[in-house]
């Protein structure tokens, strides 16, 4: 119960109030990029929200039964971007040869991905908060859900920019950032929500 | 003559995320005080500039077919090597940029150059190039800060410079406040150097050769099917 219980917590926290995107900026790229369909955000969320969860999955072995006990610890962003980027470009290749449906939906963003700072983000921030593989792993998915949240909710608003008519020097990217940041704006009303359902 | 232009193309005609709108993750998350917003663009700068020369002489060695994991190997290594120099010198500062320190590593900016510059040009040239581009980043960075610190704390590089009588505004240094700084800069570049907007999309990413390859660019896909 009492791990359920965190797990929740772990979870909410990473999609409300620690949002990657709009509280932690980490892949503003893509968020910023991709947004402008609705199909897309779905697709590149639901792609980024994979790789976290297994590139969770493989570096929490490479870090505690590869580094730590040769005692590189201090080479852990070689050895995470180095297995990010293997890991990605072998999805990509099975997916394309065995999945096709699933390649068309999703693998097309996956290239986007390797150089995405919210992967290597949630696998460095999974060390620093000390999680084990089970809280890593839910702390991974719960920032990619986050992430997918946030660009679904931004594609609406970029929508409704698109049919604005708004002064030439705003228009393009400070527009954009200025919608985000009035999204931003509302995240924060998200703060003390987890604490208090949960009563911790 | 042109080696001065390599350099002094990336500070404002091609500043890289003012005008080229690369590397946003980093403006805007370590921009809270003026002093992080230096620290990071130099630790930037320094790795950029160690990138570019070494890319710049391996360009023949490196097969293209696997170019891109070579190049986040080598930046890889001189971002190791920052963050172990700044932990040792400058503790402060490491643990103000914290994870962004190590995410130097996945800076668009970095790879861009060394796809489009470094791996095409001789050594001088790309030095050059990595420290033009790496002092423009510096230069938002630091711009972007010192709006942020003054208004959100009412400092600048930790000294009091606001009257007492206004009262900081904390909505600067959250979040919110760093989208609408920056996007406040950009317009501001924009209107003074009467720059054609740019929209922040997939081609500004170095991998987008890879996606427009395969044609299946996302970015592309929206163009063609029209407005969403």
């Amino acid at each position: 119960m009492e791990l359920a219980k965190d797990l929740c917590i772990i979870l909410l926290t990473g999609i409300l109030t620690e949002n990657f995107v709009l509280s932690k900026f980490l892949g503003i790229c893509p968020f910023l990029g991709v947004s402008n369909k609705f199909s897309s955000s779905l697709g590149m969320g639901a792609a980024v929200t994979f790789v976290m969860v297994c590139a969770s999955l493989v570096t929490y072995p490479i870090y505690y039964g590869v580094l730590v006990p040769l005692g590189i610890e201090y080479m852990n962003t070689i050895a995470f971007i180095l297995v990010i980027a293997v890991f990605v470009q072998l999805v990509e290749m099975v997916l394309k040869k065995f999945v096709p449906p699933l390649y068309n939906s999703l693998g097309v963003y996956l290239p986007l991905i390797t150089t995405n700072c919210a992967v290597l983000g949630v696998t460095l921030l999974n060390l620093t908060k000390e999680y084990d593989l089970l809280e890593s792993v839910v702390n991974s998915f719960g920032a990619g859900v986050g992430f997918m949240m946030a660009m679904l909710i931004f594609a609406g608003v970029r929508g409704r920019l698109a049919e604005c008519n708004i002064p030439k020097a705003l228009s393009g990217a400070p527009i954009t950032l200025m919608a985000a940041s009035i999204v931003s704006l509302a995240f924060i009303g998200f703060g003390g929500v987890v604490e208090n359902i949960f009563g911790a | 003559m042109s080696y001065m232009k390599e350099f002094t193309k990336g500070l404002i005609k091609e500043n890289p995320n003012m005008v080229m709108l690369l590397g946003m993750c980093p403006t805007l998350a370590v921009t809270t005080m003026a002093i992080n917003g230096l620290g990071m663009g130099l630790s930037t700068t320094f790795v950029l500039v160690c990138s570019n020369i070494a890319i710049s002489l391996l360009k023949k060695i490196i097969p293209s077919s696997v170019r891109l994991p070579c190049y986040i190997v080598v930046i890889a290594g001189f971002v190791t090597f920052v963050s172990l120099m700044l932990q040792a010198f400058l503790p402060a500062l490491y643990s103000a940029l914290g994870m962004f320190l190590s995410l130097i590593t996945v800076n668009c900016i970095i790879l861009g150059r060394a796809e489009m510059f470094a791996s095409k040009n001789k050594v001088l040239p790309s030095a050059l190039d990595g420290l033009g581009m790496g002092l423009g980043f510096t230069l938002t960075l630091v711009l972007v800060g010192s709006v942020r610190e003054i208004f959100g704390t009412g400092q600048w590089f930790g000294i009091t410079i606001m009257p007492d009588v206004i009262e900081p505004m904390t909505l600067f240094i959250l979040p919110a406040g760093g989208f609408f700084v920056l996007g406040t800069v950009i317009a501001v570049v924009n209107r003074i150097m009467k720059k054609k907007p740019r929209e922040i999309s997939c081609s500004n990413c170095p991998n987008a050769k890879n996606c427009f390859a395969s044609g299946e660019c996302p970015e592309k896909e929206v163009k063609e099917g029209g407005n969403a």
